[in-house]
């Protein structure tokens, strides 16, 4: 997991945190990834919220993810959004299914834009927010025979 | 499943659109004007209204009609809300809550851009995983959700931009015999393909229209349908279903609850696939279209694209979608899902002029809201169907 914020990352409207949520956002000051799993089914789940989208437990334990996975959908966005990307330049969306078999989205960063498939294998990168918090983004995998 | 089969029936009809893509009127005014034409349509008035359905405010909207419903439904499901207002009001009639239910839909997009009106954004609250999740990733709305639902289609299945492009084409065709339609000039599969990439792989012709646009259905109990002035349409069958509100929680991006939607609502109506005469199926994005053809078992999973390939929807083709011109070319408001209905029931009473199919008896409208998020599906038919 690298921290350096890539250059071709584009500006960003910033996430709240919503109830539930603030352990998830606590270590990324650390730029760890966290998930939150439900103690009661043993599984983990996403986004955070304060009850478990599988059976309504509230005991929840936050554990570290291996911040790997891979691209499960993505697209090529050409005309961005202007409140969002203020870089104006096309950027990647993706949906990425972590080891752990949840998905999230994120930026894939630090890849030719024609060079995102989906099934490849990618790792958690952080981009600092304004308040030490991070965003987490993904790039290629680099030791793929690390799998 | 008992249900709802044959006990209520849309009696009256209307939608105001424009080749110009701007209508004259806005607001609660082109609801009451298309209101109006409704209950013409079905020789009614509004003094037989008691059962008001509005995807904002059902409240509002009665209070500004001066009625005093006994049955209120302001369920918003986005562009699905008309079918979901649809099985709700055949529901409420069936269980004698009420006897005529008007639902209404008016929204100008394209005339309030013109004349410099702030555009009318989602209320985003707070607490909402839309906000934290996916909107600081720049996911542009609607388009993204849906290319990513294309994007993963086309690498488990192997389906083409070009097999997408004929979606657009022969929904083309289709509103070429509509002179209401926004766009008429029939296009080719290059033409989708040389249009601007939005958002990959969907170019601005897998895309639908951005238009001003009103439409209301009246309906009421299958004894009262039969004494009033147009042959009625009776439903058959009706389903909903959601399993995601934010994509990112969609499970599958290649399967939509229309799995669910859809099988409830033909088993309702006891049909098949191969009973149906016209598909209306809310198509949004070329891939909307093609997800619809296979979750409502037109053909199997992943063969959407060699499906549409030979123009099998358009005109001449064996199963004829979107005969209006679709969302993608007759027009499309935001919530389209009303002009599905408006359109299906045209059809089965035979107005549909040069676009009429010949004879057809079981029309499905099938509205999908949000993100692929919501899909309810209604079967219509004619009197011998009943």
């Amino acid at each position: 997991m690298s921290t350096k914020v890539p250059a071709d990352t584009p500006l960003r409207m910033e996430p709240p945190i919503s109830p539930g949520a603030e352990p998830f956002w606590e270590a990324t000051r650390e730029c760890r990834l966290v998930l939150p799993w439900c103690l009661a089914c043993e599984r983990p789940f996403f986004y955070p919220r304060e009850v478990c989208p599988l059976c309504l437990g509230t005991a929840i334990a936050w554990r570290p993810a291996t911040g790997t996975g891979v691209v499960y959908s993505f697209t090529i966005e050409n005309r961005p959004p202007p409140a969002a990307f203020s870089m104006g330049k096309p950027y990647v969306v993706a949906l990425v299914e972590l080891d752990e078999g949840v998905r999230l989205m994120g930026n894939i960063v630090g890849c030719p834009l024609e060079k995102t498939e989906v099934g490849m294998p990618v790792s958690v990168t952080w981009e600092a927010l304004s308040d030490g918090r991070h965003l987490p983004l993904f790039e290629p995998r680099r030791e793929e025979n690390a799998l | 499943m008992a249900g709802l089969r044959g006990a209520a029936a849309i009696v009256g009809v209307a939608d105001e659109v424009s080749p110009t893509g701007e209508l004259g009127g806005s607001g609660r005014a082109l609801e009451a004007a298309v209101i109006k034409q409704a209950l013409d349509d079905a020789g009614l008035t509004l003094a037989d209204v008691d059962g008001v359905c509005h995807s904002a405010s059902s409240m509002g909207l009665a209070e500004y009609l001066g009625i005093h419903p006994t049955f209120t439904d302001s369920t918003n499901t986005g562009g699905s809300s008309f079918e979901v207002h649809a099985e709700h009001a055949a529901a409420a009639i069936a269980a004698g809550l009420c006897e005529v239910v008007v639902s209404v839909y008016a929204s100008t997009p394209r005339s309030d851009r013109r004349d410099g009106k702030p555009r009318r954004r989602p209320d985003l609250g707070v607490n909402n995983p839309l906000v934290d999740w996916e909107l600081p990733y720049g996911l542009r709305l609607p388009m993204a959700p849906y290319a990513m639902a294309a994007t993963r289609h086309m690498a488990e299945f192997g389906t083409t931009s070009e097999q997408l492009a004929q979606i657009a084409v022969s929904t083309r065709a289709w509103a070429g015999l509509n002179e209401r339609a926004r766009y008429r000039q029939a296009i080719t599969i290059d033409d989708v393909l040389a249009s601007p990439m939005e958002c990959s792989p969907l170019h601005l012709l897998d895309c639908c229209l951005v238009t001003d646009g009103a439409g209301a259905f009246v309906m009421t109990s299958a004894a009262r349908a039969r004494t009033l002035a147009k042959p009625p349409v009776y439903v058959l069958g009706a389903g909903t279903c959601h399993d995601h509100s934010i994509i990112s929680q969609m499970p599958d991006l290649t399967t939509t609850p229309g799995v669910i939607s859809g099988a409830n609502a033909f088993a309702m109506a006891g049909i098949t696939p191969s009973d149906v005469d016209l598909l209306m199926g809310y198509d949004s994005f070329t891939i909307t279209a093609l997800l619809h053809l296979e979750d409502l078992g037109f053909c199997a999973k992943g063969e959407g694209g060699p499906f549409v390939e030979d123009g099998k929807t358009a005109p001449g083709g064996s199963l004829p979608m979107n005969t209006n011109g679709g969302g993608l070319s007759y027009t499309h408001p935001g919530m389209y899902g009303m002009f599905l209905i408006v359109e299906a029931v045209k059809q089965l009473r035979g107005e549909c002029g040069e676009r009429q199919l010949e004879s057809p008896e079981i029309a499905v409208a099938h509205g999908s809201g949000i993100v692929l998020s919501c899909m309810s599906t209604l079967v219509l038919g004619t009197e011998a169907t009943r």
